[in-house]
């Protein structure tokens, strides 16, 4: 048995039946992190000590039989967005290098207290800004099942680290695609929740309107049990349901036959990978045989989802990013600055990426006088038929089955020279969070070696279908279960 | 339509958005820019007339809470990842010009 390899509910039953300890499983992980991710290189942060101390209280807790959660002892690894108090949390941006927050997000909070243990922060696109992890300003992520191909983005390191078995589950951040793309890349199941489930404090934003923070696991059994653990209404953010957070895994076995599952038509058009259209077809007949019912949907405002998403994306993070300015936190350059607008400019263009700068200045752009109304504006106008797209969809089907890219994992610095040819790999991925509807990535099959991912996608709020459907699918199939060659 | 945006413009978003660049940057970006907003022109097929923009997500509700005093971050704290600190706040140079 390798300890790493383990489930979070493997792990569990080991654990409460006292087959194992928490120390011994954290132990292991870190080895196996000492020992692997000199390849992957996924963490930007490894909390050893840390680890080792709530692994003990883990321990204590489990012998006591007090306090004791499906996530207790568990070791996990966070995107470096979400911030951990004590711990640095860098965004992979120069300009928050050294930055050691103050306190806890919501997210970093309820997983201490449902007893998880942290073994580290993981790699991204600075600030989430990228589809392949190659703009961390740190260093590349490589993809587990080939280390010449990138594990996408920008929840890159954290697909890694849970493709190589860096840590029983991870947490990500999806803004467009962040959790779903690159688990898609590297064969590991990921959701993005409806947006305002799951608690947004603490989390270094990129778009406020857009960010969802989501678990990334094994299989959806997992998904679901920290999913559950970290969902839930927050003082903090106003913008979090009220509601209660449902019993995920409950409800999980229930059959699918009968269900409606919806196929955009405009999801499967030219341009698509023959292996990755092979995979996806195969998926979509173990659907039926799994005696769900098949319809084709239209969602005929597709193709504009990467524009809205993009324009809107680069207003917000524009102004979002405004408060990395080297005064109060964080990188600071104030060579013989004159004023403070000095100290805004030599940080700025020394903390901050080329992405990054494209960014803000095209957020900058399209929010200025002249160009608002037909940039931002009529972003937010084409994103009220996008929503409509779904929801018209939604009345005749319970779930959407998409790809995740139209690609496997390409290679390192295939796209990195041409900005627009890494937006463009996002066109699967994107439309939802402007609608704000929940999806759910989950392993799919292989195209020469390489993963290929597929989404489902869910109503408003509805993440137990999503989980049902794709534990459903994991019971006949066993692509989930495939680990990478390291 | 193709738009071109070029340096003098690149250079006026970079200091809206307060961001240091040099000419070479700005050369460089000019030509991104363009091909990325044209793209983006494609929106103008999309006819949004009687479209309302959207301006919320789905759960639009206004949310209250009393006006009540809580424990908040420590001055101390809050002052450890300052770059320049003074007497309990955060030092800057000058903000307002002396003209």
């Amino acid at each position: 048995m390798q300890l790493h390899n383990l489930t979070i509910r493997e792990a569990h039953e080991l654990l409460t039946s006292k087959q194992i300890s928490s120390v011994e499983l954290t132990q292991a992980m870190l080895q196996r992190i000492h020992d692997v991710d000199s390849k992957v290189k996924s963490y930007v942060t490894v909390t050893d000590d840390l680890a080792l101390e709530q692994a003990k209280k883990a321990d204590d807790f489990i012998a006591k039989g007090e306090n004791v959660t499906p996530l207790t002892g568990i070791p996990f690894s966070m995107k470096d967005c979400i911030s951990t108090r004590g711990v640095r949390t860098t965004c992979s941006s120069k300009i928050l290098e050294n930055y050691v927050p103050q306190y806890n997000a919501t997210v970093t909070n309820k997983l201490a207290d449902a007893g998880a243990v942290l073994v580290g922060k993981t790699n991204m696109d600075e600030f989430g800004m990228g589809s392949s992890c190659e703009n961390s300003a740190f260093f590349n992520t490589h993809n587990p099942w080939n280390l010449d191909h990138v594990p996408g983005g920008s929840s890159g390191g954290s697909a890694a680290a849970m493709s190589a078995s860096l840590a029983t589950f991870t947490i990500g951040e999806d803004t467009g695609g962040s959790v779903r793309m690159p688990a898609g890349f590297c064969n590991v199941t990921g959701i993005k929740p409806t947006y305002g489930r799951v608690s947004r404090y603490g989390l270094i934003a990129l778009v406020s309107s857009f960010d969802s923070v989501g678990p990334m696991t094994r299989d959806a059994y997992d998904c679901a049990t920290v999913l559950e653990a970290i969902a839930g209404h927050d003082p903090h953010d106003s913008t979090t349901y009220q509601l209660p957070v449902p019993s995920y895994t409950k409800g999980i076995n229930k059959p699918v036959k009968g269900m409606k599952l919806g196929i955009p038509k405009e999801y499967f058009v030219a341009g698509m990978e023959a292996g990755v259209e092979s995979a996806l077809q195969e998926s979509i007949r173990q659907f039926e045989k799994l005696g769900m019912d098949l319809r084709e949907v239209s969602l005929p405002h597709t193709k504009y989802g990467l524009p809205v998403y993009y324009l809107l994306l680069f207003a917000e993070a524009s102004a979002n990013l405004a408060r990395m300015d080297g005064t109060r936190f964080g990188l600071s350059k104030s060579e013989n600055a004159k004023d403070v607008i000095d100290i805004y400019l030599q940080t700025r263009h020394e903390g901050f990426g080329d992405e990054v700068k494209r960014r803000i200045m095209l957020g900058a752009y399209a929010l200025s006088a002249g160009y608002y109304d037909a940039y931002y504006l009529k972003a937010q106008k084409v994103r009220t038929l996008l929503r409509r797209d779904f929801e018209t969809a939604f009345a005749s089907v319970d779930v959407l089955l998409a790809p995740t890219c139209p690609t496997t994992a390409f290679k390192l610095g295939e796209k990195t020279s041409d900005p627009l040819e890494m937006y463009l790999s996002d066109i699967y991925v994107v439309a939802t969070n402007p609608a704000g509807v929940p999806a759910l990535a989950l392993p799919a099959g292989f195209s020469k070696d390489m993963p290929v991912g597929m989404q489902l996608i869910g109503k408003h709020l509805d993440e137990q279908t999503l989980f049902q459907v794709a534990h459903a699918y994991q019971q006949v199939t066993d692509w989930h279960k495939q680990l990478p060659p390291l | 339509m193709t738009q071109t945006i070029d340096t003098k413009t690149v250079k006026h978003v970079a200091y809206l958005v307060r961001l240091g660049i040099s000419e070479k940057e700005a050369q460089k970006f000019s030509g991104q820019f363009s091909s990325i907003i044209d793209y983006f022109n494609m929106l103008n097929e999309v006819d949004t007339k009687n479209v309302p923009p959207a301006s919320d997500i789905a759960n639009a509700e206004n949310v209250l809470r009393e006006d009540a005093v809580q424990p908040s971050m420590s001055r101390e704290e809050f002052l450890k990842n300052a770059p320049q600190s003074e007497r309990g706040y955060v030092k800057v140079p000058t903000v307002l010009g002396d003209e």
